[in-house]
C-alpha cells in the first residue's frame, strides 16, 4: 500500500482524476516542503476551481534524482495561509493562482498580479478590484528603497532594441543596483482560457506561438500530452525526427545567444558570425518542414514531414558547416581577455539560491545543477538515445555561455546520431480521443529550460483545464535576484545571459 | 600672392579640409569593423548622408527641457569648430588662430562643450541621461589630467606652448624623444577613444541605454540639433586624430599639397587603427576605466618628467 501522501508519476502519464491525491491544506503544506527542502523542484502548480466555492490547487513536484513526478493537490476557500514564506519556489505560482482564481495567500511577501488580467472567476479578485475596472498593465506600486542618494530608473515597456514588451524598476544607488523589480503582462493573450474545451484543429498553434522562439518546445510537450491521453504510440522514427527539431531549435537559440552576449560587450566578431550562423540552423530547420521556426511539423500522432535521404545528407553537410563555424566565431569569445573579464563574475547566481528559487535549464545547469529533463525524466527519443547533461559551476554570465557551448556539441553530436540511425516506419499515427476524466503531465526540455504541460481532461475527454509552464516562469525572478548589489550597467549582459521570453511568461 | 596671402589661403584651405573630411571619420571606423566582422558595412560616407538627412527634419522638444537643452548643440558644435582653429587641421596648413598657451584654450574648449552636454542632459530629468551625465563627468574628470598632462609633456620637448608650435617643431625635430612620443602617443590614443565614446571605454553602436555614456546624453535630441551633435563629434574625433597623427607620423616633403595629404591619409589610418581596437576587443566594465584613465595619466607624468630631466 502507498503510504505517501503524493502520488509518484513518470513524466507523461496520464492519470484518472479521482485517483489524485486530495489532501488537507495542512499535509499538502507538509508535504510541499518536505519534497522541496529534499531536492524536489515545483513544475507547475495551479489552481481550479471547485464544488462550493472552493479552489482545488494541483502540486506537481518533479524529483530529477529519482526521474519521477509527485502529484497532489489540496482545496482552499477564499483564504489560505500562504506556502511562499516557507517554500520560495512557490512565490511566482501562488501570485499566479491568486490573480487567476481571486483567492488569497495570507502572508504572501509580496503578493502582486503578474499578468494584470481580470479574475477568472466573476465575484471574486484578490486584490478585490470591482469586475467593471480596467486593468492596466504594470500599473502598481513598485518596491521602493529611499533616501537621498537612490535613484531610481524605469527602463521599458518599449525598449531600444526589437524585443518584447517587459518593465524594469531599478533601486540604484549610484551604480548599484539595490533592487530590480520586474513586471510584465504586455503579452498576455489568454492562451490558457482559450483551451479550454479543446483539443480541437486550432490548440496546436496556440502551442506553437505560446512562445514563438520555442515552437517545437511546446508542440512537442502538447502532443505528448495528447497522445499519453489518447493513449496513442507515435512511431520511433517521428521520435527521432521530433528530437532532431528539438535539438535544431537548441541550436539556433544557443547560438544566437552567444552571439548577443558578444555583441553587448560590444565584441563584434562573434557577434555578427553568430547572427549569421543562428540563421543557418533555421534554415535546416526550415529545409526539413518549409518553416524556420519548427511550425507545422510536430503535429499530434508524430510528425507532419518526414526525413528522406537527400534531405538527410543535405542535413549533414549544412549541420557540419554551421557547427565549424560557431566553433570559431565562439572560441574567439573564450580567447580574449576583454571579453573574459566582462563575463567573469558578473551576474552571479549562487547554486543554493539557484536551488531555492526553483531556476531550470541551462540557468540552473551553470550553476552547477546537474538537471535536465532530457536525461533525469526523458520521454520521446530521449528514452533510447542519452544526452549528456552539461554543468559548469560558476553560475555567473561566462558559465551560462560556456554551458551554452557545450550544449550546442551535443546537440550536433545527438542530431548527427539521430539523422544516422533513424528508425524506420510511419511518420505519423491516427491520434484518437483523448481519455475522459484524467489528468496528464508532459515535461519537455526546450532549449529555455523545463516546459511543464499539464492537460486535465471532462468526462467529454475535452480540456477542462489546460496549465502551460514556460521556464521562463521560473527564472525571471532569479534574473531579478542576479541583480541585487550588481552594477547597472551589467544588466543588459545578465538579461542576455538569461534569455527569458516574455509571451513565455505572459501567455 | 605674398606671404601673409599664401597663409590664410592655406590655413583656410586646411580649416575647410578638416569641416569637411571630419564625417569621413566615423565612415572609416565603420567599415574597418564591418571587415573584421565579415560584414560588408554602411557606405564611408553615411555620415554625411545622415547629417543631410537629419538637416531636413523637424526637431521634438520635450516639455520639460529648458532653453539649456536648445542651447547644448549649438554650443558643442561651436566649440569643436573652435577648437579646429586652434590646431594646423592638415598638418601643413598654418592654424587660424595661434597664441601662446593656447593648449589650455584647446582643452577647455572640450570643456564647454561637456558642460552643456551634460546640463542638457541634465535638463531633460530622465534617469538614463542623469546616469550618462554622471559617468560622462566622472571619466572626464580623470581624462583631463592625462590630456593636459600629454599636452604639457609635448610643449616642454618642444619647448613651446602654443598647438602650432608643437606641430611646428614636431616636424622640425621628429623624434626629438622617442620615449616621451611614444608615452605621449599612447595617453593620446587611451583619452581619444574615451572622449570620442569608442570601445573599450563606451560602445558607439549600442542601444542599451543601461550601458550608454556619451550616447544617453543625447538621446532626446532629434533633427538638426542632433546632426550638430554628431557633426560636432566627428570634428572632435579629427581635433584629437591630428594631435595624435602630428606626433606619431611627422613626416614632412616641404610640398604644402603633399604633406596635407600624407596628413589627413595619417588620420584616416588612425581611423582604421581605432576600428582595429574596436574589432578586437570588448569594452571594459565601467569600472575598470577609471582605472584606465590613471595609467593613462601616469604614462603621460613620466613623459613629462623625462622632458623635465632631459637636461
Amino acid at each position: 500500500m502507498n503510504l505517501s501522501p503524493y502520488m509518484t508519476i513518470f513524466n507523461g502519464e496520464t492519470v484518472k482524476l479521482e485517483k489524485v491525491p486530495l489532501l488537507d491544506f495542512d499535509e499538502f503544506k507538509e508535504t510541499l516542503i518536505m519534497l522541496t527542502e529534499k531536492n524536489g523542484r515545483i513544475s507547475s502548480m495551479f489552481g481550479i476551481p471547485a464544488e462550493y466555492n472552493m479552489t482545488r490547487i494541483f502540486a506537481i513536484v518533479a524529483k530529477d534524482r529519482q526521474g519521477n513526478l509527485c502529484l497532489f493537490s489540496t482545496e482552499v476557500g477564499e483564504r489560505y495561509q500562504s506556502l511562499t514564506p516557507e517554500c520560495m519556489q512557490a512565490h511566482w505560482f501562488e501570485r499566479e493562482i491568486a490573480e487567476q482564481c481571486g483567492i488569497v495567500p495570507e502572508g504572501h511577501p509580496w503578493l502582486k498580479p503578474i499578468r494584470y488580467h481580470k479574475s477568472y472567476s466573476e465575484d471574486r479578485d484578490a486584490w478585490n478590484r470591482k469586475s467593471k475596472d480596467e486593468i492596466l498593465p504594470c500599473v502598481t506600486d513598485f518596491y521602493k528603497v529611499e533616501g537621498d542618494e537612490i535613484h531610481e530608473v524605469a527602463v521599458g515597456p518599449v525598449h531600444a532594441g526589437i524585443i518584447e514588451p517587459g518593465h524594469f524598476r531599478f533601486q540604484c544607488h549610484g551604480e548599484t543596483v539595490f533592487n530590480l523589480e520586474i513586471s510584465l503582462g504586455y503579452q498576455h493573450r489568454g492562451i490558457e482560457r482559450r483551451l479550454i474545451g479543446a483539443p480541437d484543429i486550432k490548440t496546436v498553434h496556440y502551442m506553437e506561438t505560446a512562445a514563438g522562439d520555442t515552437s517545437v518546445g511546446h508542440a512537442t510537450a502538447y502532443c505528448e500530452a495528447l497522445e499519453s491521453l489518447a493513449k496513442c504510440n507515435v512511431s520511433l522514427r517521428a521520435q527521432a525526427i521530433r528530437g532532431i527539431l528539438m535539438e535544431l531549435e537548441r541550436l539556433a537559440n544557443h547560438t544566437g545567444d552567444l552571439g548577443a552576449l558578444a555583441g553587448d560587450v560590444a565584441f563584434l566578431p562573434t557577434s555578427s558570425f553568430c547572427g549569421r550562423i543562428r540563421g543557418d540552423f533555421l534554415n535546416i530547420t526550415g529545409l526539413i518542414c518549409g518553416n524556420r521556426f519548427g511550425r507545422n511539423i510536430i503535429r499530434p500522432g508524430g510528425v507532419a514531414f518526414d526525413i528522406g535521404e537527400d534531405l538527410k545528407s543535405e542535413i549533414l553537410k549544412r549541420l557540419d558547416a554551421a557547427f565549424k563555424d560557431t566553433e570559431n566565431a565562439v572560441s574567439l569569445l573564450w580567447d580574449n581577455p576583454s571579453v573574459q573579464s566582462r563575463f567573469e563574475e558578473c551576474g552571479i547566481l549562487s547554486k543554493e539560491l539557484a536551488t531555492r528559487l526553483g531556476v531550470v535549464g541551462p540557468a540552473a545547469r551553470a550553476c552547477g545543477i546537474e538537471q535536465d529533463v532530457r536525461f533525469d525524466l526523458p520521454s520521446g527519443i530521449y528514452r533510447f538515445s542519452q544526452i549528456p547533461v552539461s554543468t559548469y559551476h560558476t553560475g555567473d554570465v561566462f558559465s551560462r555561455a560556456l554551458v551554452r557551448m557545450m550544449e550546442i556539441r551535443n546537440s550536433v553530436r545527438y542530431i548527427r546520431e539521430q539523422l544516422e540511425n533513424l528508425p524506420e516506419g510511419k511518420i505519423k499515427e491516427p491520434c484518437g480521443e483523448a481519455e475522459h476524466d484524467s489528468l496528464t503531465v508532459t515535461l519537455a526540455e526546450g532549449w529555455r529550460g523545463e516546459i511543464c504541460h499539464t492537460a486535465i481532461t471532462d468526462s467529454k475527454g475535452h480540456f477542462e483545464h489546460y496549465k502551460i509552464v514556460d521556464p521562463s516562469f521560473h527564472n525571471w525572478f532569479a534574473l531579478a535576484n542576479v541583480m541585487k548589489n550588481e552594477q547597472i550597467y551589467n544588466f543588459p549582459l545578465c538579461n542576455k545571459s538569461f534569455n527569458l521570453s516574455y509571451c513565455g511568461h505572459d501567455l | 600672392m605674398n606671404d601673409f596671402g599664401t597663409f590664410l589661403f592655406r590655413a583656410h584651405a586646411g580649416f575647410l579640409a578638416a569641416l569637411i573630411l571630419a564625417p569621413l571619420i566615423p565612415g572609416v571606423i565603420n567599415r574597418t569593423k564591418a571587415v573584421f566582422a565579415g560584414r560588408q558595412g554602411p557606405p564611408l560616407l553615411q555620415l554625411y548622408y545622415d547629417l543631410f538627412k537629419l538637416l531636413r527634419k523637424g526637431t521634438v522638444y520635450s516639455r520639460t527641457t529648458s532653453w539649456v537643452f536648445r542651447a547644448a548643440p549649438v554650443v558643442t558644435l561651436s566649440a569643436c569648430i573652435g577648437v579646429l582653429m586652434l590646431i594646423p587641421c592638415t598638418g601643413a596648413s598654418p592654424a587660424l588662430i595661434s597664441f601662446q598657451g593656447d593648449i589650455i584654450l584647446f582643452a577647455y574648449f572640450f570643456g564647454i562643450a561637456r558642460f552643456f552636454t551634460v546640463s542638457a542632459a541634465l535638463d531633460t530629468g530622465s534617469s538614463f541621461e542623469g546616469m550618462g551625465a554622471s559617468r560622462e563627468v566622472l571619466y572626464a574628470a580623470l581624462a583631463e589630467p592625462a590630456f593636459l598632462l600629454s599636452l604639457s609633456a609635448l610643449a616642454c620637448l618642444n619647448s613651446k606652448i602654443s598647438l602650432s608650435g608643437i606641430f611646428i617643431a614636431s616636424t622640425e625635430h621628429p623624434f626629438a624623444n622617442i620615449a616621451v612620443i611614444a608615452l605621449v602617443a599612447v595617453t593620446l590614443v587611451i583619452v581619444l577613444l574615451t572622449e570620442n565614446c569608442r570601445v573599450p571605454a563606451d560602445d558607439p553602436n549600442t542601444h542599451l541605454e543601461l550601458t550608454m555614456i556619451h550616447e544617453v546624453m543625447v538621446l532626446d535630441y532629434s533633427g538638426p540639433d542632433f546632426a550638430y551633435i554628431l557633426y560636432a563629434s566627428a570634428l572632435k574625433l579629427w581635433a584629437f586624430a591630428s594631435i595624435v597623427v602630428a606626433v606619431a607620423l611627422p613626416l614632412r616633403t616641404g610640398s604644402f599639397i603633399t604633406d596635407s595629404l600624407i596628413f589627413i591619409f595619417g588620420i584616416l589610418a588612425g581611423a582604421v587603427v581605432v576600428g582595429i581596437i574596436e574589432s578586437t576587443m570588448a569594452r571594459f566594465r565601467l569600472d575598470k576605466i577609471p582605472k584606465l584613465l590613471i595609467a593613462a595619466a601616469a604614462l603621460s607624468a613620466t613623459a613629462l618628467l623625462l622632458t623635465l630631466t632631459r637636461g
